[in-house]
Order: structure tokens, then C-alpha cells, then sequence
């Protein structure tokens, strides 16, 4: 930690331009953010009828989050429900209107009771908020029958003690929906496995990086998480808000997220580096990033649930496993790229000289390797490839939210503690049995702790064998 | 002017406030922990959750105050067996990466339906089913009493005699833990941190020293969120990792190693959060800056402030304010 006076100054002003380029997205997209989310409630007069929707559990609570569409007479419009009040929109003209849910947006213990409509008709009329009302959760009574009055808010109550959560289980929210609740067959199993692989590709793919960057530089990288959920942020900017194309957008995404890891890279980390600054010290630094950015995201997109692809999934079976198109595509992908991976770090220059820096970086330097070089490419795949990962879960899984990047960075630790910390090929084992543990585990506990399974798994694998099923002994410590 | 008054008795008011007495206790616990000992340990808020519910699951059954404490320390003592006994073998970062993730499985089940008759889910243990055994104790006379600008009822959630017991619970730790580490155990403790190989070369028990440290520690973390509930209620989803982030902060802010660092950085740390958020707020209620920074980004960028702090902080002076540079824990290993 001795500092080296002459430089100081140009390390200040390094760090500041860093800060400034990852304040840069957020500053350019924050005002179309907050400008699209319109929250003003409908105001109904006599010429404009509103449309109230309502999604209520067992308790009379309102559910937020929950994606509803609102169609008729030429009108469509999707709303998102919140806790604190009715989801309004006014409609544009007297008539008949259909209100759909989006059963995959519903949280997973609130699920919609058996042999439910999907679809409520409401009658708009001047003057009048029609409200629509939705009830989910165990112990559902029959859906509520719509009503048109000429009251703002029907229910009383219910909602004033309602916690300031942290925390949501939006992120994981499968579209196949709580599968503890149904009976085990064999279908079953093999529609979980279907999903379970998919996870696990996508984790796979995110924390192939994560890993890369553990080998070549020692760093835990505990702002890993933020690069993935960083890639939904700005994939649901430019394909949602912007309204790009998913290619063009998509590949958009991928430059400025790489960008951010090259950024980051000469910024902090190099700096860093060459001051030897221990480790821990850097993780504690990646902390830090990983806080800072966790609100630059929030600041992107809000609080709330969004959602990249704003048309409705499309399912597609293919050998008796029934996931969205997007997600087959994104697990084709997923498999493309880590094929990619595997093939440029054993095939090209410089994938081997990535794995030398990893085992020995003063070797490596010294047979003419840079490992500056190699650590920065190494930075921008993980980024890349995060982004990528994260950008891919948002369209296959629906819906996610701010907290996306800390709940799996957790299972990607688990994921390349059971492979093998600092192995590449670790890592994708690593993340495919944590795919299935999440997804499998979905049959036999509550769904609201199925992350919870693949920590506990973490845990009995440090206790067992800490240096995971393809990482070798020396690396423990 | 009326307004710049406002803004600074309210963050002179977090000097005082009981959430900073717990935060600090959390982060005396975490500096037994990293300050003397070196283990990272990113799992403070899960030491702090499970002593809240302790304390509070056991009012709630009708247990008496001192038992609800007695429990409190239990639950942090068990939960650093469980974590330490398996990790403290292996490399720092595992540590990390264990603690961090077992505090979260603390929340998870937390906050499931699993156990929602004890812990209430997702919406917590709400303060009024726990704290009439708490207000009871209290000998203040009723009504109100103001220390200069500083306002509050004597006995309540919100009130004097909370803060009294909190800080007088801080200060109870201050003295143990500045005891425990000036004595040989203590000085064996700072020996682990130096290097670890030297100590086991004089026949001391590194892993079961560590142990201690853990448990102790945690054992000091879990009373911290018996005082984060006592004014408030139990919520799993505002004690995850943010808190735990947060303690970090506040114990790198005030000094690491050092017995009075803690309580400093927490004061300094809230008095400053809360300057500066109602600061922002204030400017765009009133000012052309609202048309930039809406009152909801003021949290957010808030929050983004911390983390840069932190940043920071470990880059430039990681020793902190009361700090030796000497005596700091990234060097080993």
C-alpha cells in the first residue's frame, strides 16, 4: 500500500473517468426511464371511462408487479399491478374490455387456483372507474365478478402495514409455475430437468467469466452479479424502451457492457494490480462496485419488475418439455458460446496463454506472455459474456428486476465452487448441476427456497471437497 | 435557513438513534472478527437477523426480557459453529463466499412460508407483539424530555429509554471486547492476523483461536440486531446483505483494529447518509435540481454514494480515520 506519489494524481483522474463512464448509460437513459412509466392514476370525467385491475391474494392484499393486459374496442395496454393501489388506465372509449393476466408474472406462492379464468370482461362507462379484480394465492375463493361503480377504490385497508421490502422473488419467477404444489410424475421430472438445463446453460455462461477472472487475477469478483443484471438493465433500454430489435439491440448491449469491463479493467483494476494490492483488499473494492452499481441499475430501470420482450411468450415443445420459444433460442446460444469459449481457450494464442496466466503468471510473463494483455481480454469476455447471460435470462424467464445480479451471484459462487474454482471447464459443470438442483428442488420444497437448496449445496461441498470436482488441491489454501 | 436547520437536527439526531447503536455493535462484532482476527466474514446480517429472532420469537412466546437476550446470543453462538467449523480451514475468500451465502439462506427461510407462524414470512415479526416486555423495564417517568434540539418520548419505540439500553449495551461490549483484546488471547488473536504459520509454530490452536473469534464475535453481531429491532420490527428483507455491506462500510470508515472505530464510523456514517439524503430531498423539493433528480433517485443515488465511498476507502485509506496502517488484515494471506 505504499503509494507512489508521481502517479497519484493520474489514478485519481483514471478513477473519476471510470465512475464517469459507468454513470454514463445511467445518466443518458434515466429520463425516458422515468418518463415512459406514466403513474398517474386514471381520473375518470364524463368523458373519459378508467379501467381498475386488481390482483388480490387469500388476504385481500394487492399483489404489485403482476403484468396485466387491458384490450378492446382497438385499445390495448399492459400494466404492471402495485401494492398500494389499483393499476389504472383510462380507456379510450364506452365499451366492453377485456383484461388478461400474465399468470408467469405472478409471484410463485401466488399462483392462480385451479381451473381460473385468465381473462376477466369488464364495461367501461364514462364517468366511472371499471375495476377488474383477480384473486390468486392457496385458498383462492372463485374469481371475483367484475364490477363497474363509480368508486376509485373499493377495497379498504389491506394494504397499510405493508413492509419496505428489499427483496422480491421476482427473479426467478418460471413461467412453469410452483411445482410443489402438484403431484410427482414422471412428466413432471422431465419438464424440471428441461428447465434445470436451462438455468444451468445461462448460469453457465455468466459464470464462466466469473471464473476467468478468478483464475488470471485471484479476484472474487463479488460485482459479477451487477454485470449480468447490468445486461437485462440495458437490453430492456435499448429493446424495450428504445424499441430496437432484439439483434440490434442485443448487440448493442453486449458493446457497451464489454465496454464497461475494458473501462473497468484500465480504471481500477490494472491500477490496482500494480500497486499489489492483496486480494482481499480488491474483492472488498469489488464490493463496493458491486453496491455502486446495484443503484446505477436501479436508477436505469426502477424499482419494479420489467420486462424486455413485451409480447407474450410463445411455448414450444420440443421432446415433452414446453419452454418459451425465446428460451430454446437463448439456450442454443448459451451452448454456442461456451462451445466458443472452450474452443478459444484451447484452440487459439491466446486462450493459451489466458490458461498460462492462470496457472502461473510469472511463467507465463516470462516465456513473453503479457499478462496485462491477456487479464483485459479476459475482463471484457466476462463482461461480454455476463451481459450476454443476463440479457438472455431476461427474455427467456420473463420478468427481473433490480436484484437479478446478487441472487446469482450466489449460485454462479456455488456453481464454480462445485466445479472448481479458477477452472473454465469447472465452471460450466459446476453451473449445469446447480441448474438442475434450483429447478429439481422445485418438486420436493417450497419454490420460495429453492436458491436457498443451492447454497446449502455450496456449503456441504467446501465441507467434503473444497477444491470442487475439477479443481486441483493446492488451490484451497 | 428554517429548512437548513431541520436538515442538520435530524442528522445530529442520527448520532443518537438507536439503528446506529446497532449497526455499531454489529460492527464491534465484525472487527473481533476482521479487525483482529482477519476472517471475512460477509454474513453480519445473518448473525443479526437470526438474534432478532431470537429475541423477538421468544417474547412473543412469552418468554422474559432477560431469556429473549440469553437466546439472542445463543442463535448467533450456533449459527458461528455451523459456519465456522467447516470453512475456517480453508482460504479467506471461501469464508467470504460461505458466510455470505448462509446469511441469505437465514433470510430465505426467513422470509419463506415455511416457518411463517413463528417468523410471520415475508412481512416480519411486526415491533407491537415483542416490545411490550422491553417498554416495561423502563423506569423514566412518562411524558417527554428534549436534550437541546433533540426530541423524544421517554419510554416507547422511538424514545429515550431505547436509546439508553442500546448505548449502554455498546458501551457494556465497548469495555469487553477492549478487554478480551489487550489480553493474551487477544494478543494471540492479532498473531493470526499477522501470520498465522508463526502462531501455529508456537503450539497455539489457530483454528480453534479463530473459532472463538467467530463465535464471540457473532455473539456481539447478534445483540446488534436485538437493538436494530428494538425500535423497529423484525423484517427479513431490510436485514440481507445491503446491511451487511453497510456494517462493512462503517467499520472501514471508522477503523479497522481499533476499539472505538466502530462506534465512530456508524455515527459519522449515519449522521452523513442522512445529511445527505434529506439534503438532496430538500434541494429538489425546493430548487431547479428536481427537474434533474427526482425525490425517488435520491435513495438510489445515496445508495450509489456508499458504494463509491467504500471504493474508495479500501483504495486510499483502508486503515480508516482511527486507523493503523499497520494493523491491517488484507496482507495476510
Amino acid at each position: 500500500m505504499t503509494a507512489d506519489r508521481p502517479t497519484i494524481t493520474s489514478r485519481w483522474s483514471r478513477l473519476l473517468a471510470a465512475l464517469a463512464l459507468v454513470l454514463l448509460p445511467a445518466m443518458l437513459v434515466a429520463p425516458p426511464a422515468t418518463a415512459s412509466t406514466d403513474d398517474s392514476p386514471c381520473e375518470p370525467d364524463n368523458s373519459t371511462p378508467c379501467i381498475a385491475v386488481l390482483v388480490l391474494n387469500a388476504d385481500n392484499d394487492r399483489l404489485g408487479d403482476v403484468v396485466v393486459t387491458v384490450a378492446g374496442q382497438g385499445f390495448s395496454a399492459d400494466l404492471t399491478t402495485s401494492a398500494d393501489d389499483a393499476a389504472t388506465v383510462a380507456a379510450p372509449q364506452v365499451g366492453t374490455y377485456t383484461v388478461t393476466i400474465d399468470p408467469a408474472t405472478l409471484p410463485d406462492d401466488q399462483q392462480l387456483p385451479e381451473g381460473a379464468e385468465t381473462e376477466l370482461t369488464v364495461t367501461a362507462q364514462n364517468g366511472a372507474t371499471a375495476r377488474a379484480a383477480f384473486r390468486v394465492g392457496p385458498g383462492a375463493v372463485a374469481p371475483a365478478a367484475p364490477t363497474a361503480d363509480g368508486s376509485d377504490d373499493g377495497v379498504a385497508g389491506g394494504t397499510g402495514d405493508a413492509p419496505a421490502t428489499e427483496d422480491g422473488e421476482g427473479v426467478g419467477a418460471a413461467p412453469e409455475g410452483d411445482a410443489s404444489q402438484r403431484a410427482l410424475t414422471f412428466a413432471q421430472v422431465w419438464q424440471q430437468i428441461g428447465s434445470g438445463l436451462r438455468f444451468g446453460l445461462l448460469l453457465a455462461l455468466a459464470s464462466i467469466g466469473l471464473n476467468l477472472v478468478f483464475g488470471t487475477t485471484g479476484l472474487s469478483n463479488f460485482a459479477h452479479g451487477e454485470q449480468f443484471a447490468l445486461g437485462a438493465a440495458v437490453g430492456f433500454i435499448t429493446i424495450n424502451q428504445m424499441g430496437m430489435s432484439i439483434w440490434v439491440g442485443g448487440l448493442l448491449t453486449l458493446a457497451v457492457c464489454a465496454f464497461t469491463g475494458l473501462a473497468q479493467d484500465s480504471a481500477i483494476w490494472r491500477p490496482l494490480r500494480k500497486r499489489n494490492v492483496p486480494v482481499m483488499q480488491l474483492m472488498i473494492v469489488s464490493i463496493g462496485l458491486s453496491i455502486t452499481l446495484q443503484y446505477v441499475i436501479q436508477l436505469m430501470i426502477g424499482g419494479g419488475s420489467e420486462r424486455i420482450l413485451s409480447r407474450n411468450p410463445q411455448p414450444l415443445t420440443l421432446a415433452g418439455i414446453t419452454l418459451s420459444t425465446a428460451s430454446w433460442m437463448s439456450m442454443v446460444v448459451a451452448l454456442v458460446c461456451v462451445l466458443g469459449i472452450a474452443w478459444f481457450l484451447t484452440r487459439t494464442r491466446i486462450g493459451r496463454a489466458t490458461r498460462a496466466v492462470s496457472d502461473n503468471p510469472a511463467l507465463a510473463s516470462a516465456t513473453g506472455i503479457d499478462p496485462d494483455k491477456i487479464i483485459r481480454i479476459v475482463w471484457i469476455m466476462a463482461t461480454g459474456f455476463a451481459a450476454l447471460a443476463g440479457l438472455m435470462w431476461g427474455v427467456s424467464f420473463g420478468s427481473f428486476n433490480w436484484q437479478l445480479g446478487v441472487q446469482l451471484l450466489l449460485l454462479m459462487f456455488a456453481a464454480v465452487t462445485l466445479g472448481g474454482l479458477g477452472t473454465a471447464l469447472g465452471a460450466f459443470v459446476g453451473s449445469l448441476l446447480i441448474g438442475q438442483v434450483v429447478e429439481l428442488s422445485n418438486l420436493f420444497i417450497p419454490s420460495d427456497l429453492r436458491y436457498a437448496s443451492a447454497l446449502v449445496i455450496l456449503i456441504l461441498v467446501l465441507l467434503f471437497r473444497p477444491q470442487g470436482i475439477l479443481g486441483r488441491r493446492e488451490r484451497i489454501g | 435557513m428554517e429548512e437548513f436547520l431541520r436538515i442538520l437536527t435530524q442528522s445530529l439526531g442520527e448520532l443518537l438513534a438507536p439503528t446506529t447503536a446497532a449497526y455499531a455493535m454489529a460492527a464491534i462484532g465484525l472487527n473481533l472478527h476482521f479487525g483482529y482476527t482477519g476472517l471475512l466474514n460477509m454474513g453480519q446480517a445473518g448473525f443479526m437477523l437470526l438474534g432478532a429472532y431470537g429475541f423477538g420469537i421468544t417474547l412473543v412466546a412469552g418468554g422474559p426480557f432477560w431469556l429473549a437476550l440469553l437466546v439472542a446470543i445463543a442463535a448467533g453462538v450456533v449459527f458461528a459453529l455451523i459456519l465456522g467449523m467447516p470453512t475456517l480451514q480453508l482460504r479467506g475468500d471461501y469464508l467470504a463466499i460461505v458466510t455470505i451465502s448462509a446469511a441469505e439462506i437465514v433470510r430465505w427461510f426467513g422470509r419463506s412460508t415455511l416457518w411463517q407462524e413463528w417468523t410471520g414470512g415475508a412481512s416480519g415479526l411486526q415491533g407491537r407483539y415483542y416490545k411490550e416486555p422491553f417498554q416495561e423495564l423502563s423506569f423514566l417517568p412518562d411524558g417527554r424530555f428534549a436534550l437541546g434540539p433533540l426530541e423524544y418520548i421517554n419510554t416507547g419505540s422511538d424514545s429515550w429509554w431505547t436509546r439508553i439500553v442500546a448505548w449502554g449495551l455498546v458501551a457494556l461490549v465497548l469495555v469487553f471486547v477492549w478487554l478480551i483484546t489487550r489480553s493474551p488471547w487477544g494478543r494471540v488473536l492479532k498473531g493470526i492476523r499477522e501470520d498465522e504459520d508463526a502462531v501455529r509454530a508456537l503450539g497455539k490452536n489457530v483454528y480453534s483461536y479463530k473459532l472463538q473469534a467467530l463465535v464471540i464475535g457473532g455473539a456481539i453481531g447478534a445483540l446488534g440486531g436485538v437493538i436494530f429491532a428494538l425500535p423497529a420490527a423484525i423484517v427479513p428483507d431490510s436485514m440481507g446483505r445491503t446491511m451487511t455491506f453497510f456494517v462493512w462500510t462503517i467499520l472501514l470508515l471508522g477503523g479497522a483494529a481499533t476499539v472505538f472505530g466502530p462506534v465512530l464510523g456508524s455515527m459519522i456514517f449515519f449522521a452523513a447518509y442522512m445529511f445527505m439524503r434529506t439534503g438532496m430531498r430538500a434541494l429538489a423539493e425546493n430548487t431547479g435540481v428536481g427537474d434533474v433528480i427526482t425525490t425517488t433517485n435520491v435513495e438510489q443515488i445515496g445508495g450509489m454514494l456508499v458504494g463509491v465511498t467504500l471504493m474508495l476507502l479500501v483504495i486510499f485509506r483502508p486503515q480508516g480515520i482511527l486507523g493503523n496502517k499497520k494493523e491491517l488484515a488484507f496482507n495476510v494471506r
